[in-house]
């Protein structure tokens, strides 16, 4: 037998599938600021010279890149409560990717400050600059430059991971899909939809890591180099 | 030329200078010094430690033993001020390690405004001038990898010199050109000595050195071998710089 699909029974729907899109995005514009942040301390953690910084920075990554993402968002939801703490489904969320996403990043921006040649930390030394004056204008922007790829495709992943929250019930995408098909016994339908919707999230991020791209590296743009 | 300068204490000085990278004594009791306004050409065989000497100058090695004293800071202490050394010393790299992601300009105007705090338009109007020096005025907005090897290199120069720094060292600053580019170095190099400019170098280009040091040092083995006049190349004393500068080293 054929298969019957139905689209406009689920279309009707569209401000809820809208309501949950922009709370997707705004889900991983939140841990992907907050991540980049704290994957970026971590990374600058763990090339210090104090060994309990380090090890400190080793054992979260380890942790976190480790264990299942919806095992860390149960932590960090209940983690919370337990403790007295009542967050929105919200907060929760954003919570736990930024810590989770905060791990993978660590990872990719250590591989990036790696790649600083010593000659370049040198020369700065050599013009007096500070320690943090040179992690600032030598090492940073030319580390994430170089692992911008593989950064900003953490970030799309992350956003497309943040489908878990719905078992928070963070009313995100795929929770409106849940009650959705589960409201109109129009499950597939609901899913194909969600998942082209998800496929326009992934391009609109990756366009605006494009943008971004151009502001922070005004060399590529110059010069013409791709990224 | 600069003979007559007032004799105070000397800009850079080396007393029984040592050090080792692990078993390997590098540096076994190096002394010289330079005084103000005096060009010193270190020469010498690779791993004859000359480079280590030189980059000792800026701490960027600590020794073992002996003293090290630096327009007037003892740089073999452990609390030596880096900051306030690596601003009267400036260093110029066999690499040349400009900063890819800025242009000439930014490269040159970081650590004026940054370490020394001055105003956005007094760097720009610094840059222009150190530029200038070193024939590279139009490259100022163009990023480093848009240069030739030489032109990177007076770059490299000209950011040093924007510091104001009382004494430069380069290290084997042409080893990295092709002999078509290390001119235009060498005279830029050469202007700085003329306008007196105190200059500790690591040097393989014996006819520069023969022509622009007050003094040569001649390491071997960890040690000062012979020192003097830009005249000991041509007569040396040891057998073994009679060999160093017999090899075909001595350039015009």
């Amino acid at each position: 037998m054929g298969i019957e699909l139905d689209f406009p029974a689920v279309l009707e729907r569209w401000p809820n599938f809208l309501g949950g899109a922009v709370l997707t995005l705004e889900l991983a514009l939140f841990a992907t600021v907050l991540g980049a942040l704290l994957g970026t301390l971590a990374a600058v953690g763990r090339g210090t010279h104090s060994a309990l910084i380090a090890r400190a920075c080793k054992v979260y990554v380890e942790a976190i890149r480790n264990t299942p993402l919806l095992v860390q968002i149960f932590l960090v939801y209940f983690g919370l409560a337990s403790i007295g703490l009542k967050l929105s489904a919200f907060t929760v969320a954003v919570a736990a990717l930024t810590i989770n996403v905060g791990a993978y990043t660590a990872e990719i921006m250590r591989a990036g400050f790696e790649a600083i040649p010593r000659g370049q930390i040198e020369a700065a030394e050599g013009l007096a600059l500070s320690r943090v004056q040179i992690y600032w204008h030598i090492i940073l922007l030319p580390a994430v430059e170089r692992v911008y790829p593989a950064l900003t495709s953490q970030f799309v992943l992350l956003m497309l991971a943040s489908s878990i929250c719905s078992q928070i019930s963070a009313e995100e995408l795929t929770a409106v899909a849940n009650y959705i098909q589960s409201d109109t016994y129009r499950a597939f339908e609901t899913y194909i939809i969600v998942a082209v919707i998800y496929i326009i999230l992934s391009l609109v991020m990756r366009a605006g890591f494009w943008g971004l791209g151009l502001v922070l590296f005004p060399r590529r743009r110059r010069l013409g180099t791709a990224l | 030329m600069q003979q007559n300068a007032s004799p105070p204490a000397p800009i850079v000085s080396l007393r029984d200078v040592q050090k080792s990278f692990g078993s390997l004594r590098v540096l076994d009791g190096v002394s010289f010094a330079v005084e103000r306004g005096e060009v010193l050409a270190i020469i010498g065989r690779s791993g004859s430690g000359k480079s280590t000497a030189l980059r000792c100058i800026d701490r960027f090695e600590k020794v073992d033993r002996g003293e090290i004293v630096v327009c007037g800071h003892r740089v073999d202490l452990p609390n030596v001020d880096l900051r306030a050394l690596r601003q009267d010393v400036g260093i110029v790299f066999q690499s040349y390690n400009l900063f890819p992601h800025l242009t000439i300009e930014q490269n040159i105007t970081l650590a004026p405004r940054s370490v020394k705090r001055m105003a956005a338009s007094q760097t720009r109007e610094l840059a222009h001038k150190v530029l200038a020096q070193v024939g590279l005025e139009e490259k100022v907005h163009a990023y480093p990898e848009q240069l030739s090897g030489g032109q990177q290199q007076r770059a490299a120069i000209a950011r040093s010199l924007a510091m104001q720094p009382k004494v430069m060292l380069f290290d084997e600053v042409t080893s990295a050109l092709d002999p078509e580019l290390t001119g235009e170095v060498l005279k830029v190099i050469e202007q700085l000595a003329a306008d007196g400019m105190t200059m500790v170098m690591v040097t393989h280009e014996m006819g520069f050195a023969k022509s622009i040091a007050d003094r040569i040092v001649f390491m071997h083995r960890g040690k000062v071998h012979e020192t003097g006049p830009a005249s000991i190349l041509t007569s040396p004393k040891t057998p073994e710089l009679a060999q160093f500068v017999g090899t075909g080293n001595l350039k015009s």
